[in-house]
Formats: structure tokens, C-alpha cells, sequence
């Protein structure tokens, strides 16, 4: 589905700017990322991280700059010197190849965890319902829930609940996988599980980018990690730089903070 | 007893070696209560039967008469008609009135605005003499007499079915409302586009909302078939009218066509029963499967 090539980034924007009314969250962002390669968004809340990770599948519209996903720009096309919006139906067909996990899960309430990862395959691809059904079971099993199929969200604890919603962003087959603090609303002892899927999925060459608190997922699983402050990018390295030696104050106000 | 002490609870003091059993509280005001409820009843029943005014043998004699049972079959085909048009067009009406587009949404306003602004019986007249505003209808060879076009049974269909739409519509609206947005959000990041968005996500989960509310205008409409007695479609209301016009037992009538509306909304009652429980689904037992999910929790970290 993607046109890049192999040497071509996965994801890059440019001068990514993004205003709600008055008030400026993105100031101008670049960012880039590698086929294959985990990125962590770090920075305090209200920095504009999750603004920014909910623009690259347009579910937050932004005003200037660009954004490239596999080769073709995220809900804009040019138009003279300008922009223009994507129709739904374009929006959508990009979409199908972003995965996206949220904080809050979001899980299909009135589906079991079986039905909520064959949904997208069966609706959007129009897949045959036994394929779906297998490469949900096997997805399922992969992220330690084959004798949860048939259970309703409601039933399931907020760390399956949320490897289900992994499942379920993976059952589309995505290129890139987006996660809005994924590990934010878990209680304490169920944050492993979910990290250790994410830890396994960055292993198989998963593209991710991770918005995130969790500093020893960022340091032990990024590639890179951005830390942002303010609607801007602060700094970006590797997690061995960033977050061991910072050099900007801002982020080592907000590590000493998050450490102490 | 030789249980096997627990090792980090306190030890058991001397005096909890006779512990006592817990005896359920009693309500003897609640036997009273119900003692007084039932003779009441019981006396309300025996007057009624007992009233040789209620004329309880034409009751009997007309209950299943061919014209009154004929009249419950058009009552239960308007009632099912007219709330399919009122089901259908508010989903659409509801639908609009959420929609970014601000002419979609006025336009959404308004229907429901003047339409529940104005009273039913004037609605259904309205239409039954719409040919008396316009005589014929359509445009150019597509046009046909209104007097044609609209029969006492159209005209029903059109006062009750759009009349119902306008309710309806804020029902579905509220339904929609209460689906939590990241529900959408999560489907759109699948990749689906917003009418289905919409119609596997969003209304399957407003259902459980839009239910119990529906329930009601259902059996309200059941009773509002009633009205077209004005515009002359003979319904159960209507057939019961027209025996009792020319025999003079008004009241016994009257009770069978009330019989009769009791029975119906008794069995609508129970199908939105099962109807709830199908779109209850992931959501009904919702207590007793977070225990059950804690258990295996603690079952998990054992394994």
C-alpha cells in the first residue's frame, strides 16, 4: 500500500504548526523517523505531544507545514501554494494503514475482544470473516489473550483491555503504530504486561512512534526519543543522550522532576 | 472447629470463640403494608365485577366480535407503521442535527421544533385536507390528485409517522451523545469512514439508551392511534365508536377497547424486554464480570 523505499523515512514532518483558537499548541515542528526505528515523545503535559501524534492520522487537523507517512502526505494534498484537505474517503484509506492506540483503550463495548479485532479487517478491507478470524485469534495470542476471545470488555482488566486495543491496531497490518500514553490509565502492576507487548512488537520491526511517561521504556526501547516543551521540540537524541546527559535546562528541570 | 490459622491475621481474641449467627433484620410494617394493600384490591375487584353496570356480558359479547378484532389489527399495523416512519426519519433527523454543517442542523431544529410544537390532532387534519391547499400534487405528468393520494390511512401514516420523527429524533440524539467519543475516534483510526463510524459503532452502543425511551413513545403511539377517529380510519378506537353510537353501551365498549390496548402494551412490554437484553450486550453484567475478571487477574499472576 505505501510507496516508499527502503531507505526513505516512515514518517517525517516539517514546520508542523497547530493553533485551538488563540492558543498555539505546535510551534513548528520536525520530526523524523526511520522504517523500523521506535521513537518515545517525552515532555510534561500541555507540551503538545499528543496533539502532535493525533495529526499524523488526522484525527487533529493541522494549519501549516507537512507530514509524510510511507511516502504520501497525511490528510492534505497541494494545492497551488496551499493545502487542501483530503475527503473522508482518502482520510480514511490512510487511517487503515496507521495503527493507533490509546490511552483510554477504547474498545468496542458492544463487541467481545475477538469481534473488536476483526472489525477493521471485516468493515474497511472487506476481508473474508473465517481470515479475519483466524489472524485475530492468532493476534490475540500473540499478545497473551488466546482464552480472552470471547470476553466483552467490560470483563477484562484495563492492562488486556488495552493489548486488545494492540491487537486490534495490528490487525490491520500498519506500517506505523502510534500509541498516546498507552500505560497512563493502569494501575501500577498492570503497566508491565502492556509494555512487554510493546517491547516485543519494537523487536519484530514494528515502526512506532510512543507517546509516553514511562522514562525506562523510553531508555531501554527507543531509538530516539523528542522531548518537547511548549508546542516545540526541545531536544532529540538518543535516549543514552537525552536522557542521561541532557543539555537544555528545560529538560532537565522536567527529568529531575519526574525522576525524584 | 479446627481451622488453620492465617498467618497475617492478629490472633483471634478469647471472646470471638462463640461468635454469634447474624439473624436478617424483620419488617413487620411491610406484612401490615401488604395486608391492607391486598383487601384493598380485593374489595376494588369484588365492586367492579359486582357492578351490574359495567354490563360485563357485552363486554364479553363483543371482546372478540368481528369489527373490534378486525380494529386491533389496524391499531397494531399503524402502531408498527407509524413508529417505523418515526424510528427511521428520527435516526436521520438526529444524525443531521449533529452534523458539522450548520444548514443541516437548523434544518434538523426546525423539523423537530415545529413538529412537536404542534399539536398531533392539528397535524393529522392537516394532512387528511391537504387537498384542500393543494389539489393536485407533483410536477408536470408526475401529478396525481390529492384526493387520491391521501386516504384516511396515508393521512394517518404521515401525522403519526412524522409527528413521532420529531420525538424520536432527540431520543436517538441523546443516545448518540452518550457514547463516549473515544468510541468514534477509535473507529475512525481503523480507518472507517463516518457512516460507518456510525452505524457498527456509535448506534449499536446508543441503543441501550435509545431503548427504554422507544419503549414508551411505543406504547404511547399504540394509544394515539386513537386520534384518527377524527379523520374517519376505523382502528379499534374508531370500531368501538361506531358499535357503541348505535347501541348506546358506551361503557362496556370502552372497556373492551381499553382490554384490548392493555393486552397489546403487555406484549410490547415484554418484546422490549428482549430487546434490551440483545443490545445490553458487554454491558448488562457488568459487576459480576469485573469480579470475575479480578479473580483471574489474581489467577494470572499466580501462573
Amino acid at each position: 500500500m505505501t510507496t516508499t523505499t527502503a531507505d526513505e523515512p516512515m514518517f517525517q514532518a516539517w514546520d508542523v504548526h497547530k493553533s485551538f483558537g488563540h492558543v498555539e499548541v505546535l510551534k513548528g515542528i520536525d520530526m523524523s523517523v526511520e522504517r523500523g526505528e521506535v521513537v518515545c515523545l517525552l515532555g510534561p503535559s500541555g507540551s503538545g505531544k499528543s496533539t502532535f501524534l493525533r495529526c499524523i492520522n488526522h484525527l487533529e487537523k493541522f494549519d501549516r507545514g507537512e507530514m509524510w507517512v510511507g511516502g504520501q502526505r497525511v490528510g492534505y494534498r497541494p494545492h497551488g501554494d496551499k493545502l487542501k484537505e483530503l475527503n473522508e474517503r482518502e482520510v480514511a484509506q490512510r487511517r487503515s494503514g496507521i495503527g493507533m492506540v490509546f490511552q483510554g483503550f477504547n474498545l468496542f463495548g458492544h463487541r467481545t475482544a475477538l469481534e473488536n479485532v476483526m472489525e477493521g479487517p471485516v468493515v474497511v478491507r472487506r476481508e473474508k470473516r473465517a481470515v479475519a478470524e483466524q489472524r485475530a485469534r492468532d493476534l490475540l495470542g500473540r499478545v497473551g489473550l488466546a482464552d480472552r476471545v470471547d470476553n466483552y470488555p467490560s470483563q477484562l482488566s484495563g492492562g488486556q483491555q488495552q493489548r486488545v486495543a494492540i491487537a486490534r491496531a495490528l490487525a490491520m497490518q500498519p506500517d506505523l503504530m502510534l500509541f498516546d500514553e498507552p500505560t497512563s490509565a493502569l494501575d501500577p502492576e498492570l503497566v508491565g504486561d502492556v509494555l512487554a507487548v510493546m517491547r516485543q512488537l519494537a523487536e519484530d520491526g514494528m515502526t512506532m512512534i510512543v507517546v509516553t511517561h514511562e522514562l525506562g521504556f523510553a531508555r531501554e526501547v527507543a531509538d530516539r526519543v523528542y522531548f518537547m516543551d511548549g508546542g516545540v521540540v526541545v531536544e532529540s537524541g538518543p535516549p543514552s543522550e537525552v536522557l542521561e546527559r541532557p543539555r537544555e535546562a528545560r529538560t532537565q528541570a522536567f527529568l529531575s522532576k519526574v525522576l525524584a | 472447629m479446627t481451622a488453620t490459622p492465617v498467618t497475617d491475621s492478629p490472633a483471634r481474641p478469647a471472646f470471638a470463640r462463640d461468635a454469634r449467627v447474624v439473624v436478617p433484620t424483620r419488617h413487620p410494617g411491610r406484612w401490615a403494608m401488604a395486608a391492607v394493600i391486598l383487601v384493598l384490591v380485593a374489595g376494588a375487584i369484588t365492586q367492579v365485577i359486582g357492578n351490574e353496570r359495567f354490563q360485563w356480558d357485552v363486554v364479553g359479547d363483543y371482546l372478540f366480535a368481528e369489527p373490534i378484532l378486525q380494529g386491533v389489527a389496524r391499531t397494531l399495523m399503524l402502531t408498527v407503521a407509524a413508529m417505523t416512519i418515526g424510528v427511521v426519519l428520527g435516526v436521520v433527523v438526529a444524525v443531521l442535527r449533529l452534523s458539522p454543517n450548520p444548514i443541516l442542523s437548523s434544518a434538523a431544529w426546525a423539523y423537530s421544533w415545529f413538529f412537536r410544537g404542534t399539536p398531533l390532532l392539528v397535524q393529522l387534519l392537516f394532512w387528511y385536507f391537504l387537498g384542500a391547499l393543494y389539489p393536485t400534487i407533483g410536477a408536470g405528468s408526475f401529478s396525481w390528485s390529492a384526493n387520491d393520494l391521501i386516504s384516511p390511512l396515508t393521512a394517518a401514516l404521515l401525522g403519526l409517522g412524522l409527528n413521532e420523527a420529531a420525538y424520536m429524533s432527540e431520543i436517538v440524539r441523546g443516545g448518540i451523545l452518550s457514547v463516549p467519543p473515544g468510541q468514534a475516534e477509535a473507529a475512525s483510526a481503523v480507518g472507517m469512514r463516518r457512516s460507518q463510524v456510525m452505524r457498527r459503532v456509535v448506534l449499536p452502543q446508543a441503543m441501550r439508551v435509545i431503548i427504554p425511551p422507544t419503549g414508551n413513545e411505543t406504547i404511547g403511539m399504540l394509544k394515539h392511534t386513537a386520534l384518527v377517529l377524527v379523520i374517519g380510519y376505523s382502528e379499534l378506537m374508531t370500531s368501538a365508536s361506531l358499535i357503541y353510537s348505535r347501541t348506546y353501551q358506551t361503557i362496556p365498549l370502552l372497556i373492551v377497547a381499553a382490554l384490548w390496548y392493555l393486552a397489546i402494551s403487555a406484549v410490547l412490554s415484554v418484546g422490549q424486554f428482549f430487546i434490551e437484553r440483545h443490545f445490553g450486550r458487554g454491558f448488562s453484567h457488568h459487576r459480576v464480570s469485573r469480579r470475575g475478571s479480578r479473580a483471574t487477574r489474581k489467577g494470572e499472576a499466580v501462573a
